[in-house]
This record gives C-alpha cells, structure tokens and sequence, in this order.
C-alpha cells in the first residue's frame, strides 16, 4: 500500500472537467485507489464519487493506492495533481 | 427579490427575471412526479435478470442524452452540450455501476431502490455543500437518476406535452428545457434556479421568455390555470384579472409596435434635428443576443459583459475558449466595434467556492481580482487581443477605483502586447481601451483617467448605489435609490465634461442610458454613446430624433439646478410628454 499526501493546485479545484481527467487517468492502472477528505473516503475511480468531494484550491487530500502496479500509478496520479490537474 | 401578493384569487409572484419576453398562456404543471421506488426483496435466480434491466436502462440513457445532445447541437451552443457530456460520463462510471450491482447481488434488492439509495447519497453530499456550484450539479444527478430508474420502470420521457402551454415547474433540468422546447412552448416559470442555471442559459438561446426564483409558484397554481410571464421584470401573474391581461396585451403590442417601428428606424442615425450625432449600441452579454441588436440597427456593442463565458462553462475558460467566443462575436458584429469588458464578478463566481465577503459589492471583484490573479487576467487579454485583428474590438475594465489601478492594467496590456509581437502574433495594435466609471473615486479622477485611457463608459448602477450609499435591494431604503437624484446628476456631468476636456470619448452603459426619461438631459449633458439594452433602443433613437441639441442644453441645465429627485423626474417626464405626447412611458 501506498500513501501520498497532495495539495489542491488548480484554481477552480476539482469540477467535472479535472474529475474526468483525473478518473480516466486512474483508470489506466489496476490498483485501487482511494481519496479521503474531511473524514470522506471515495473511490477515485469513480467520477461521481470524486465530483462530490467538492475539493477546492488549497485543501489537502490523502491518496491511498493498494495493488501490484500502486507505486507506478501513485507517481503518475501525484504528477497530475502537481500539474494543477492539467486544468486552465 | 422574491415577493407575492394575493388579491381575489390572482397571484402576482416576483422572482428573477430570467430570459426576456411576455408570455401570456395556460400553464403545464409538470412537476417533478417523484418517481416511486419500492424496495423490494428478489430472489436469487432473478439476479441476472436484475442486472440486465440495469444494463438496457443505462444503455438506453445514453443513447437518450446522446439524442438530447445531437439535437442540442443545432439549437444550442457547445458550452450547453458539456452538461450532457458530464452526464454521460456519470453513466459510464463504473465504479458507480459495479457498486449497484454489487449490492443488488448482496442485499437481493430491485435495481430501482439500489440505483436511489446510491445516487440519492452523492446527491445529498452536493446538497449539503457549501459550494454553490455544486449545489446545481445535484440537480443534474437528480436528472441521471430519475431517467435510469425511469428507463427500467420502461416510462416514456415526458417529452410529449401539449404545444403552447407554459411550462411551471419545482426546477427544469437542461435536459427538459431542450425537450420542452421541440413542443413550442411559450416560456417557463420555475420555482428554483438562478441565472446561473443551465436551463435559464437555454432558454435565453431559445429566446423563450422565462423567471425563475419564484420559490412557491408550484404550490400557487393548479394545472390549466391561466397566467402571465414577464421575462423583462421578472413577474408572474397567475389568473390574472382581464385589466390585467388587458394591459400586459398594451406591453406586449407596444414592445411589438417598437418593432415595426424599427423597421422605419432602423437605418436611420441616432442624431439629433439640428444634426448632432451620437452613438447608439447595446450591452449584451450572451452571443444569441447578436442578431437581435443587428435587427434593432445598434451600432454596435458598447457593453459585452464578458462574464457570460464563465457562466455557461463549468471553470474558468482557456484563452483558446474565451478566443473562440470574442472572436465570433466580434466577426458577427464587424465592421461596427465591440466593448469588452473583462470579468466583472465577484471572487465566488470565479472560483464557485465558498468565498463569503462581508460586503461583495465593495469586494474583491473586477479589475481587483484581474490585478491580482494576473494569469488569468492576462489569459483573458491574449483571447481579446487575439479578436482583434479586425480593429473593432476594444477592451473595458470594471471597479476602476484609482489612477494607479489603470497604469497596472496598462503595464500588463503592454506586456502581452509585446509578447504577440515577439511571437509574431496579428493584433490590433491600436486596440482601444477604457473603464467603466462606476466608484465615486473614479469619477472625481474622470479627466486624469480619461488622458491614460482612449474612452469611459459611465456605469450608472453601481455609480448610483456607491455615491447614494443604498442598497437597491434593502427595502427599507429602495425608496431612495434614485437615478435622477440631484448629486448624481451633477457628478455625471462632472465625468462628461471633464472626459470632453480630455478629448476622449465619454459613454454611458448604465441602466441610466436605457431610460427614456434620462435622454433629453444625457444628449444636453454632452453624452456621446448610449449603450443600452437591445429591447429599448428604438425608443431612446426616437427621442434622440425628435429634439435638437440646443434644446437638451437648456433642459439639461434645468433639470441640474433643481435639488430633489422628484422634481426632476417630473419636469424631465414633462418635457418628453410635450416632445412625444404619444411616447409609452411604463412607471
């Protein structure tokens, strides 16, 4: 299992746009992978379940990846959140 | 803003006036049946049978918001698709798809109550946020869920309602509004929603008059009953008494008079008898309000709130985006120019977070945030500079406060400026640029602006509420909000005078410039442009027509030694009674 912390880069945080990118990258890999914030776990593969963590510019999320391919893909997801999630 | 009156069975409900036009027809409840979802127990060798019915029903949703979004197509922009798009992508979530089929195995439960109990979840979570704009997504997972339960129960889309009816209900989803509007209906009320809501942003595109914020209409009104829609002031009548139907009939003819009227004035100039010329144009803030300000003969568009792209968008818009919308826009309109004015809106519309202030209206908003988020900003002057190259766009700054706020916007101006020479981008370079004299402060410094800058605009309500010190939607004090006030007036003629002395141009895109009883006096006070709203610019060229120059002098000079508002408005509303004795004055 891996754990990462990140931190809310882009400005308008996480809508639907940074929300589908962010599932459709998940979905590349086999790992599970799960968020938590303020105490609410979600699945970040699902697109609905990371619409709602309604996560804005600044807040701190906790990322855990469990699987064969988690360090891989905790790079990869880390990377995106660094990029300001691709957004604006 | 919400208020209702009750008088001998007919209501009058004012919300949010949503999408312009009167409507006057039989009203549709279509209420949001909440659908039925009993749980039930299945046994155990149904269960393939359960998830096949989830899976045509998924699938036969798509394949209605794929329908929904190649009709949207034709009708609607591509900022209105996006919101079928997200829903689709809710659909296709597998996650969320393999959980309800989980517990349909596990907890052998009917699909319908599983798919309730688990969209009904997220939707509370975005209930409960405190972000605005997530709060409107929830109605959209509203939508999802109802059509895949709706599917599996094998109900029809209530797509097929009767034709000309007006439409009232609790809240339209996008998805309703573009059904709805395949069955020619005449306009919609809905209790909930504001002008950010996607169903207001289509009914605009639809031009189908609408108000929304009615809070209780739903309850107020019985299936069949009659009632009136005043998309202009944001006023629903339900079983209006026949004086009433009677002179909402008078508004509408005068407003479809004025535009038989336009045809006559349409090409004619906006100037006066003895020949002083003026410009006539108009605020708009969507592009679908493009081709009735042609049809109306504005020259032009002195206000495009440019604000009108982050609202149809879920984030802030690439340059690429914003590009894409100016340009259109500005290609539509050449050779006559358009004003843009950069963002306008206060922290919470940028960010849809929860950015509470004290007191917004003397908050982080305009040229404030633009100064401070200087990507953004500077995103924002590449898409306008990039528009440009037809040489008919020019650039508007709002919240102006201070001298030192225009040489910043400048100093960045120039350093994008020099960034598409390096690169050897095509602009106007040339491109002219104001601001918008809306705080008191920038008014005082008119003439020192005016020789930084190419033009101002005059932005009379947010001038009137400031140098008032009322707030327009406090009752207690409405009264006094008063755009003839005496003080006012003389600080507007100050602006005027002083910007002339300058030699720049001096505009007014206030609600003061559209008000048929401020015309005489703004033409005698020197005013040069008057951006208005499209609907009423016939009426304002007509009186623009039909004085001379020397007599709005001298009845501007009067209406400025008189000290109450009272009295001005009515020696001004005398004056344009003996002008144009049959003019339709509301109020």
């Amino acid at each position: 299992m891996v754990q990462k912390k990140v931190v809310i880069k882009n400005k308008i945080g996480i809508h639907t746009r940074p929300a589908a990118t962010l599932v459709k990258l998940a979905a590349k890999y086999n790992s599970e992978f799960y968020i938590m914030k303020d105490g609410m776990e979600i699945n970040g593969k699902s697109i609905i379940g990371v619409m709602t963590l309604a996560a804005e510019q600044g807040s701190t999320l906790q990322l855990r990846f469990d699987g064969k391919d988690e360090k891989v893909m905790a790079k990869a997801i880390v990377e995106l959140f660094d990029r300001g999630m691709d957004d604006v | 803003m919400y208020s209702k009156t009750v008088n001998n069975g007919m209501i009058t409900i004012t919300g949010v006036p949503a999408s312009p036009g009167i409507v006057f027809g039989k009203s549709y409840c279509y209420l949001k049946k909440i659908i039925k979802v009993d749980k039930l127990s299945i046994l155990k060798n149904t269960i393939p049978q359960e998830i096949v019915r989830l899976e045509h029903a998924i699938e036969r949703s798509e394949y209605e918001l794929k329908k929904i979004i190649s009709f949207a197509a034709n009708q609607v922009g591509k900022t209105e698709i996006k919101i079928f798009e997200a829903q689709i992508l809710i659909l296709q979530d597998i996650i969320l798809l393999e959980g309800i089929k989980s517990r349909i195995k596990n907890e052998l439960t009917n699909a319908e109550a599983v798919i309730d109990s688990e969209f009904s979840k997220y939707q509370s979570i975005m209930l409960n946020a405190k972000d605005e704009y997530l709060r409107e997504r929830a109605h959209e997972v509203e939508d999802i869920k109802n059509r895949i339960i709706r599917n599996i129960q094998q109900e029809k889309l209530t797509s097929r309602i009767d034709k000309n009816v007006i439409v009232v209900s609790e809240a339209l989803t996008a998805g309703d509004t573009i059904l709805f509007s395949r069955n020619k209906i005449l306009g919609f009320a809905t209790d909930g929603g504001g002008i950010t809501s996607h169903s207001t942003l289509l009914a605009r595109s639809l031009q189908l008059p609408a108000v929304v914020g009615l809070k209780d209409i739903t309850k107020n009104i019985n299936h069949g009953d009659l009632l009136i829609v005043d998309g202009y002031d944001g006023i629903v009548i339900v079983r209006p008494t026949d004086d009433l139907i009677k002179k909402y009939n008078q508004e509408k003819l005068r407003h479809f008079e004025f535009e038989d009227k336009l045809k006559t004035l349409r090409d004619q100039p906006a100037e006066t008898l003895d020949k002083h010329k003026v410009i006539l144009s108009s605020n708009i803030e969507f592009i679908d309000e493009v081709p009735v300000i042609l049809k109306q003969g504005s020259q032009g568009i002195g206000l495009y709130r440019s604000e009108g792209v982050l609202i149809s968008k879920y984030s802030i818009p690439t340059e690429e985006e914003q590009f894409i919308e100016y340009d259109k826009l500005a290609a539509l309109i050449a050779p006559q120019k358009i004003v843009i004015r950069t963002f306008d809106v206060g922290g919470d519309k940028i960010f849809f977070d929860d950015i509470h202030e004290e007191n917004p209206f003397l908050g982080w908003r305009g040229i404030r945030i633009s100064l401070d988020m200087i990507d953004m900003f500077k995103n924002q002057l590449r898409a306008i500079l990039r528009a440009s190259s037809r040489k008919n766009v020019e650039i508007m700054f709002p919240m102006v406060s201070g001298f030192e706020e225009i040489i910043a916007a400048k100093k960045i101006l120039s350093e994008v400026k020099q960034e598409f020479k390096n690169k050897n981008i095509q602009f106007d370079e040339n491109i002219k640029i104001g601001t918008v004299i809306e705080v008191p402060s920038a008014a005082l410094l008119a003439g020192d602006l005016a020789r930084e800058l190419d033009f101002l605009s005059i932005g009379t309500n947010d001038l009137l509420q400031f140098v008032l010190a009322v707030d327009r939607n406090n009752e207690k004090v409405s009264k006094l909000f008063n755009k003839f006030n005496p003080g006012l007036l003389r600080l507007i003629s100050q602006v005027i005078s002083q910007t002339k002395l300058q030699n720049k141009k001096i505009a007014m895109c206030g609600e003061m410039a559209g008000d048929p009883l401020a015309t005489i006096l703004l033409i005698g006070l020197g005013l040069e442009e008057f951006s208005v709203i499209p609907d009423i610019l016939p009426e304002i060229k007509k009186i623009i027509r039909s004085i001379t120059l020397a007599h709005a002098k001298k009845v501007a000079e009067h209406a400025l030694s008189l000290l109450t508002s009272i009295e001005i408005q009515n020696y001004l509303k005398e004056e344009l009674k003996r002008i144009i004795p049959d003019i339709p004055l509301s109020q």
